[in-house]
């Protein structure tokens, strides 16, 4: 029985521990903004690793959750960053009001997410990896199509995008994130695309709508994926076509596959280390892009779920999936 | 007149580049049904072989493409060695990423070690000669003869030969193939050295036509090669070589109408139409899921 009792209030501590860490996360970076904690340099690599926690969280949802393999997230960042530099830049007149940025933001990821819903129908045309190739395509027509579009800055990149990326801003949009996954993958709609994964042609046998699933997993994916690029261009300040190439896919990649796959935990674990490596690696220049594709084939050859595949830590859980693990443990 | 003749000599030759990296492509999807993303950085590799290999000695070009060949055969088989082959019965996702990553790796190793693109010397002595008041030189003729010869060749092995045989055998069912005596790791190792062999040869003809070697020519022309494979259907050697031709006529129709930036749009966006319309390439045939 005290077994029990220990259980029910670990269990009580998880139904707070995410609200509470949430809340702390913002508060911090709220009191950041007001008094200034951190440095410049800790604020920017405080503020590049949330956005790739929302890349990583994002095409985890499609790779790992779903198992599906797309190359082409750095091209759904790309179309956002480019949807929300070009509105803020181009469009609306004037310098972009503070409140007016989450609209912003949300646009670029509003455009991407179609770019991905009509990626996803294209994708049911062929089989399952042919997927590595229309994403591989779609990466490369963004980056193409932006270097030959004079109103996109054409190769030179799109200039003169304000500053507004704070560090409030981006905790928000990572909270956001990882609670809108989180809770989709625990949901109906979780259960069917890990029944996706595991087979595909079962799963629609057993009743489940699996293109129904697979539009919506690759809205959601791309949607936060033009978010973290809207960010990432409010970062920089700049945006050029070659910044979102295979390389940039490639270390999404590694943080989804270090971080481990099917693991939203692991994924801001994996975009953690990837932003903290990448600035240790700094003084090695181009041989840090060695670095990151040999850490990825040594990650498959010896570990291929990466850290935490498939795990999550209990705190993490929504209640309901919670409450039924219990009920399983007793049982 | 003239000039379109002269253009579609051009369109030949860069075809047959395309044809001879894309049979690497497909060849090791036919046999193991993955895609081999690093295929693209052993041509680059070929390329750079055959500029250091000329720069220490002073071989004659039939020499140096010859070593080469056997250069980057070598290199393919490794790659499958080290990197493919302990992941034979792992998902197949796994496997497609260590191909994405060891290109990658062989890609930026190159780029850190030499950062700039570097001339090639001259080797094939090119004369320029009229024939039918069209201008073309021996080096083009050179470079389409070479090719068609490898692809005619490719193509009389993979019929006639016992390695052809099993080659076709493992593709149709590899747990299968085994239990008739058919050494599969052998037969997968010498589909590598043949793909790494073309593409080496490629690597060789191109660096002559196009004078300069870089680190990303491997991302530029291998992936280009990789559409041409998939828009001729991937796993199919003769779709491989067709899909090349069109590629290369595509191409340069786009430098001829258009500025030559909007080269790789064209080729891109002609795959994703393909592949709306023929979702397995031109002559690939479509595979039934079974439960």
């Amino acid at each position: 029985m005290s077994a029990l009792r220990n259980f029910g209030s670990s269990l009580a501590a998880c139904r707070w521990a995410m609200p509470v860490l949430a809340v702390s996360v913002m508060l911090v970076a709220v009191i950041h903004q007001q008094f200034g904690l951190f440095n410049g340099y800790v604020e920017f690599v405080l503020i590049t690793a949330g956005i790739n926690i929302i890349l990583c969280a994002s095409l985890n949802l499609v790779n790992g959750y779903m198992g599906e393999f797309s190359v082409g997230h750095a091209g759904f960042m790309a179309v956002g960053a480019y949807a929300a530099g070009l509105l803020a830049v181009k469009v609306l007149p004037g310098a972009t009001p503070v409140w007016a940025f989450p609209l912003v933001v949300v646009f670029g990821g509003l455009v991407a997410a179609f770019i991905g819903f009509l990626l996803a129908l294209l994708s049911f045309k062929t089989r399952g990896d042919y997927l590595a190739i229309i994403t591989l395509a779609f990466l490369m027509i963004v980056k193409s199509a932006m270097e030959n579009i004079p109103f996109t800055g054409g190769p030179r990149g799109l200039l003169g995008i304000e500053r507004l990326t704070t560090l409030p801003q981006t905790a928000a949009w990572v909270i956001i994130t990882l609670w809108v996954i989180r809770n989709l993958v625990y949901s109906k709609f979780g259960r069917a695309i890990t029944a996706i994964r595991e087979d595909e042609l079962a799963a629609g046998a057993m009743g489940v709508r699996t293109r129904e699933a697979k539009i919506l997993a690759f809205v959601v994916s791309s949607f936060f994926g033009g978010v973290a690029g809207s960010l990432f261009a409010h970062q920089l300040q700049f945006i050029n076509p070659a910044t979102f190439d295979i390389i940039k896919s490639t270390d999404i990649l590694v943080m989804v596959y270090i971080g481990g796959v099917a693991s939203l935990t692991g994924s801001v674990l994996g975009a953690v280390l990837v932003t903290l490596l990448a600035q240790v690696l700094q003084p090695l220049g181009t041989w840090r892009a060695v670095v990151m594709p040999l850490t990825l084939v040594f990650l498959m050859l010896f570990r291929p779920r990466g850290l935490l595949g498939l795990r999550e830590f209990t705190w993490f859980l929504p209640g309901r999936e919670l409450l039924g693990r219990i009920k399983e443990k007793l049982s | 007149m003239e000039y379109f003749a002269q253009q579609a000599i051009n369109a030949i030759q860069l075809g047959s580049i395309y044809a001879l990296i894309a049979l690497g492509y497909s060849l090791v999807y036919g046999v193991l049904s993955m895609m081999n993303f690093a295929h693209g950085d052993v041509f680059m590799v070929g390329a750079f072989a055959c500029l250091l290999l000329v720069s220490i000695f002073p071989v004659p070009f039939i020499v140096a493409l010859l070593a080469v060949m056997v250069i980057t055969a070598l290199l393919g088989v490794l790659i499958e060695r080290v990197a493919y082959r302990p992941l034979r019965n792992a998902p197949k996702v796994s496997a497609i990423i260590t191909a994405l990553g060891c290109g990658l790796v062989i890609q930026n190793t190159t780029l850190s070690l030499s950062p700039y693109p570097r001339p090639m010397p001259r080797l094939f002595e090119s004369v320029p000669f009229e024939f039918a008041g069209v201008t073309m030189n021996t080096l083009q003729l050179f470079i389409i003869g070479v090719s068609a010869g490898l692809m005619v060749a490719l193509d009389f092995v993979i019929r006639k030969t016992d390695w052809g045989i099993a080659l076709r055998a493992t593709s149709c069912d590899r747990t299968t193939v085994p239990l008739m005596g058919v050494p599969v790791n052998r037969v997968i190792s010498i589909t590598f050295a043949v793909g790494g062999t073309l593409a080496g040869a490629a690597g060789v003809l191109y660096s002559q036509a196009y004078p300069v070697v870089g680190a990303s020519m491997g991302a530029l022309i291998g992936w280009k090669a990789f559409v041409a494979a998939v828009i001729g259907g991937i796993g199919n050697v003769r779709g491989a070589v067709l899909g090349g031709y069109i590629l290369g006529a595509v191409e340069v129709a786009t430098v001829v109408a258009l500025p030559s930036t909007w080269r790789d749009l064209i080729a891109y966006s002609l795959l994703l139409v393909i592949l709306i319309f023929k979702p397995h390439g031109l002559l690939g045939s479509p595979v039934q899921q079974k439960v």
